[in-house]
């Protein structure tokens, strides 16, 4: 394997040896991954090569069964994908998890509604909060919209992804895994996320970005990471690393 | 970043954004189709009989008394229809509770006086109502049993323990405060429209400004989408079908009032009107889309319709006919809205 110098600050997340064992099949055997703040890794692999069951590990799906994940330099141990956020790990998943009745506003809010007292005793939504917050996030990501009531369900998938990672971005998500965030779009949408993801870089964020699509992983990351078979085949720096060899890292040729 | 990145990032307004009054106009199209059958009444009543349909109190007061029992059932259906459910239960756990409270009322005339005696009966009425609705949510949210399934089989439970309470009779009040709340004004309106109308206040709150409201519309666009969020879906459900069941009981408890006996078949004809008034108003069946407001226009739209054509002296079963035509009209603009709003 190729040395690949490590960026000077403390990491972010730092994965270290862990293993999963789904009855007699090993899906992970012992890997370990680091993410810095203001970083992008992708995650590559066949499938089956263990991609998402270390994005599930991460996420707080499913516990390792050895081997420790740090945050901040803390080890931390997720029960539940909740428990995860809270600390600061998003995962903004394929079918995005969005209400597309609900405008961003409450997409944003979803579940942590800020309520204000009307005429000082009644309970209320606070609307005017929600959209207010909603126009602020996603003006940070470039992304601005004149009719913020809009239900979610009108915007095109790019504009879509955009609202998910704006959720996670205003609930100071530090760490943010992507699963395949362009597969299902057009190519203007799909440029438009890697827009997204060099913002959360430039705001200081980790993002973990598993793709299949070699072009949109050269476009935007800053180090690969290739699995395969539940193990690490390679970690190059993009600068430094080629289609040809990544493809050859995936296949094991 | 580059200015010709960012500019990819503006939502554009062309591809599918309708105009925002052609949404607003649907989401009135319950009023607009009450107008028009008022609209329709007033002219062939006038031209028939030389009488004005819509500037009697008379008539307003029967259309809105007629409104009230198919619209306590609707507000809970409409948060269950919003979330994606169906309560098939209601009509028989409206009999149920009118039975219920009939008993109660009577069982408790023998010791207290009537006021106190009026209220045990309400209280009995409105709780056991909340059986079925328990039930009901716990068969949907523990057991993953189908809404449709669960409380059919609910309706049919509710309606055999309300015939088997009331031994298959009906079962009369005496209690006069009971039958002041059924028939007494108050500044010249009926009672029973003035406890709806307070209801119908409290619906509107609970489903425009409430976490509970806001998390039942995110249930009925996406399950999953709810449960990512971390809202307990679970207990939202069963909290729904307690309060569409408690909904009906008041439908139950009103009806006593109103007829000083209570009646296991109380709601057998409404469980459709209701459905029917909640779809008229603009929710659709696949859940995420409904107002409080539409409801109680898809509800009076019903009641104008049935009371309207016995003004006019038309065969009432006509009713059934037009009352039928409305839900797929409503259906259809609900459909060509769809397209339009370019909603999935």
């Amino acid at each position: 394997m190729s040395a690949v110098p490590s960026p000077s600050s403390q990491p972010l997340l730092d994965v270290r040896g862990v293993y999963k064992r789904f009855g007699g099949v090993e899906a992970l055997k012992g890997v370990s991954l680091e993410l810095h703040p203001g970083e992008v890794v992708a995650l590559a692999g066949d499938n089956g090569a263990g991609k998402s069951t270390l994005t599930k590990m991460i996420s707080g799906v499913y516990p390792a069964d050895d081997g420790e994940i740090r945050l901040d330099g803390q080890a931390v141990r997720f029960s539940t994908p909740e428990a995860a956020r809270v600390a600061g790990i998003e995962t903004i998943y394929q079918d995005l998890a969005l209400a597309d009745n609900l405008s961003i506003g409450a997409n944003i809010f979803l579940g942590r509604e800020p309520m204000r007292r009307a005429f000082g005793v009644l309970p209320v939504l606070d609307r005017r909060a929600m959209a207010q917050a909603a126009k602020e996030t996603m003006s940070r990501l470039d992304f601005h919209v004149d009719r913020l009531e809009a239900p979610v369900g009108r915007f095109s998938g790019g504009q879509r992804q955009a609202v998910a990672i704006g959720r996670a971005m205003y609930w100071n998500a530090r760490v943010i895994l992507m699963d395949e965030p362009t597969a299902a779009l057009g190519v203007p949408e799909q440029r438009k996320v890697l827009t997204l993801i060099r913002n959360l870089k430039a705001q200081g964020r980790g993002v973990i970005f598993i793709s299949h699509n070699l072009q949109d992983i050269f476009a935007v990351s800053d180090r690969i990471v290739v699995l395969r078979r539940g193990s690490l085949a390679g970690e190059r720096l993009i600068a430094q690393t080629t289609h040809d060899e990544v493809v050859k890292l995936m296949i094991g040729g | 970043m580059s200015a010709p990145s960012t500019s990819l990032l503006r939502a554009n307004r062309h591809s599918k954004a309708p105009h925002p009054w052609l949404v607003r106009l649907a989401a009135l199209r319950a009023w607009l189709f009450l107008a028009l059958l008022l609209v329709t009444f007033e002219v062939w009543a006038r031209a028939s009989y030389g009488v004005s349909f819509v500037l009697s109190s008379y008539n307003a007061q029967s259309i809105a008394v007629f409104a009230v029992a198919p619209l306590l059932l609707a507000l809970g259906e409409t948060f269950v229809i919003i979330a994606g459910g169906i309560d098939l239960s209601v009509g028989f756990v409206m009999g149920l509770s009118a039975v219920l409270a009939a008993h109660a009322t009577n069982a408790a005339d023998s010791s207290l006086p009537p006021l106190p005696a009026m209220l045990v009966g309400i209280a009995a009425g409105l709780a056991v109502a909340l059986v079925p609705g328990a039930i009901n949510g716990w068969l949907i949210s523990k057991l993953k049993v189908p809404p449709f399934i669960g409380t059919l089989g609910m309706f049919g439970v509710a309606r055999g323990t309300a015939f088997l309470l009331a031994k298959g009779t009906t079962v009369p009040v005496t209690n006069d405060w009971f039958a002041a709340l059924g028939n007494g004004r108050l500044l010249g309106i009926p009672v029973v429209v003035l406890v709806t109308a307070v209801f119908v206040l409290f619906m509107h709150y609970l489903l425009g400004q409430s976490r509970f409201g806001q998390h039942t519309y995110a249930v009925g666009a996406s399950e999953q989408a709810a449960l990512r969020a971390g809202i307990g879906v679970g207990r939202l459900t069963r909290r729904l079908y307690l309060l569409s069941a408690l909904c009906a009981g008041l439908g139950g408890v009103l009806y006593t009032a109103r007829f000083t006996a209570g009646a296991a078949q109380a709601g057998e004809p409404l469980l459709l009107d209701s459905i029917a008034a909640v779809v008229i108003g603009g929710a659709s069946l696949f859940g995420g889309s409904g107002t409080i407001l539409g409801t109680v226009a898809g509800s009076l739209v019903i009641a104008v319709i049935q009371y309207g054509l016995v003004f006019i002296d038309v065969e009432p079963f006509w009713q059934f006919v037009a009352v039928g035509v409305v839900i797929i009209i409503s259906v259809l603009v609900d459909q060509t809205q769809r397209k339009l709003g370019g909603e999935r």
